[in-house]
């Protein structure tokens, strides 16, 4: 199997705090990637250098199809086919929704002048094929505070399918989700690799990791603490072991 | 997609019709319409005579654009979340520019565009202490509303300069003088400055970058939005347009006074927030602004002509800034 992604010896410290160290990481063709971890195991700061947000300390490297990428950024992630469905949902709640599909990538025409016709049409058409959103009370103009949670997940979700994803990051997509919105957001996981593409599926729920991916990672206190391919585990297996990185930093129990 | 997902209810919020989905979208601008309105009629019964001449609507045109052309960009920089102060003082720090240069070399022409690029350059510190150092710009600006007035004191050692000499220059004639003899130049200027704002703000990736770094500055830079860049392009346009309505307001009164701008700070804040701009950020419009600014501008002449004195002024500004910000705190809690 080729990688679409790969992270060699990736560290990253904030002042005094190494919030990652070390790291190897990757994500294959056509696979799904569960990446699980504690509040403050690195999940976020490794989804920030993937996304080019944040510079890996030097010595790093990022690899993109088998290239080294150098003066990595979050315009040359987009443009390469990294999108992102935040923890937070990064959506804008008082602008419109075709605000929001555009967010940081207006179509624009001559001298950066906004195609608002054409975002507005492209939303329209998202609206009726990717949300699901059928009725008239949400408009392309509707702002996106009003929207429910599941609406919201659909937006932030829709615009990661409209940029042609090679590679979709999903940082804890189900939170706060009901039980009826989590199963979309998962079925959503399980299309990305019927659609061919690759997915890292960051969450806290191993529940909704588990069945959805074919590789599970696990990250601790900054370093990779361990990984085995799904069918090597059962799900009973995994929960222990993750009790066991908890109290050891260590995946063998 | 199934049919489940197309019959799926939708969150009840979002369930309106289009008569309240319009009166949501244009609230801002319905509502200071309206208040302007109000203004205008209760000052027609206070003071028929007065408002019913054409002359008082001309002075309107004359000297409202000494502040509302500031308020205007300022919208932006509050939009994104931030505040400017030192504005008054930048309209005397960019005259120091016309001064030093028109004493030096004789032209207005030059005195001009240097007053101008004074302006830049206040607007340039003022983000670059923001965005750089962190600074929160209310405190960094109340520093550079000082340290700008006290660069022209020192500079101008307190004294004036007349401006008598810009009197038969196509440049007065341009900036402050009168089309059909009658309508002041300096109102063309607010309304096409408003209007070019207006479409960077509403037309162009810029505004629509203003509008995300103010609502969710996080989303927006993870999103790939520069937010220092647009932070620093807001307060730039803040500093040369400060300039600019520095040099309008001298020239109008033909002598650049280095305290010019005092007094200006209440009715440009004031305009900005009566005008719908949420001081939280993310929200506003240039429209708004506009409409809000001739309101304030009528406020002092209609109090005087309805018989109140002057002390009720800044009574009824400051009465102005509290309701209408607390109105939108309230509403936009509703709206949640």
């Amino acid at each position: 199997m080729g990688y679409v992604l790969q992270l060699k010896n990736i560290s990253k410290t904030f002042g005094e705090v190494a919030a990652l160290h070390d790291v190897n990481f990757e994500v294959g063709d056509n696979e799904i990637v569960g990446l699980l971890g504690d509040n403050g195991a690195g999940k976020s700061t490794l989804v920030k250098i993937i996304t080019g947000y944040h510079q890996p300390d030097p010595g790093g490297e990022v690899l993109w199809k088998g290239k080294r990428l150098d003066h990595f950024s979050v315009a040359r992630a987009h443009a390469m086919g990294i999108e992102v469905v935040y923890q937070e949902r990064a959506l804008a709640d008082k602008q419109s929704l075709w605000r929001n599909i555009f967010m940081g990538r207006e179509l624009t025409t001559a001298g950066g002048k906004l195609d608002v016709r054409r975002m507005r049409a492209e939303t329209l058409k998202l609206m009726q094929s990717a949300m699901g959103f059928t009725s008239s009370a949400i408009t392309t103009e509707s702002t996106v505070k009003t929207f429910s949670g599941g609406e919201r997940q659909g937006v932030a979700i829709t615009r990661a399918l409209y940029f042609k994803a090679e590679l979709v990051i999903l940082d804890e997509p189900t939170m706060g989700l009901s039980l009826s919105e989590t199963k979309k957001a998962l079925d959503f996981v399980r299309s990305i690799r019927d659609a061919g593409k690759s997915a890292i599926f960051i969450d806290h729920n191993i529940f909704h990791v588990y069945p959805v991916a074919d590789r599970i990672v696990v990250l601790d206190r900054g370093t990779i603490a361990g990984q085995f391919l799904k069918n090597e585990l059962t799900l009973q297996e995994l929960t222990d072991r993750l009790y066991a990185v908890a109290k050891t930093g260590n995946l063998s129990y | 997609m199934s049919s489940e997902e197309t019959a799926r209810p939708l969150s009840k919020s979002a369930q309106r019709g289009p008569v309240v989905r319009f009166l949501r979208k244009y609230a801002l601008q319905l509502g200071i319409f309206a208040v302007a309105l109000i203004v205008w009629v209760l000052f027609l019964i206070g003071a028929p005579r007065t408002f019913l001449s054409k002359e008082i609507y001309i002075s309107f045109m004359s000297t409202t654009p000494f502040f509302a052309l500031i308020a205007i960009p300022l919208t932006l920089v509050v939009i994104t979340g931030e505040i400017d102060l030192s504005f008054a003082s930048v309209m005397s720090f960019g005259m120091v520019g016309y001064d030093l240069v028109f004493v030096a070399t004789g032209s207005v022409w030059l005195g001009f565009f240097a007053c101008l690029a004074f302006g830049i350059a206040a607007g340039l510190i003022n983000g670059l202490i923001v965005v750089k150092f962190g600074v929160p710009s209310l405190v960094a600006t109340i520093g550079t509303w000082y340290l700008f007035r006290g660069v022209v004191l020192v500079i101008t050692n307190g004294a004036g300069l007349g401006l008598t000499e810009t009197t038969n220059t196509a440049l007065h004639d341009i900036i402050v003088g009168r089309a059909f003899g009658v309508i002041p130049m300096q109102f063309f200027w607010t309304i096409a400055i408003g209007a070019v704002i207006w479409f960077f703000l509403n037309r162009h990736r810029f505004g629509a970058h203003v509008y995300l770094t103010g609502d969710n500055i996080e989303s927006a830079r993870l999103m790939g939005v520069n937010v220092g860049r647009v932070k620093i392009l807001t307060f730039v346009i803040v500093g040369l347009v400060a300039a600019f309505a520095g040099f309008v307001v001298s020239t109008e009164l033909l002598f650049y006074w280095p305290t010019v701008g005092d007094g200006y700070q209440l009715t440009t804040i004031a305009s900005v927030f009566l005008g719908g701009t949420s001081v939280f950020g993310g929200t506003g419009t240039i429209f708004g602004t506009f409409v809000a600014s001739f309101i304030i501008g009528a406020i002092n002449a209609g109090i005087v002509a309805s018989g109140l004195t002057n002390f009720w002024t800044q009574l009824i500004y400051g009465l102005i800034i509290v309701a209408s910000v607390s109105l939108q705190t309230l509403i936009g809690r509703r709206l949640k």
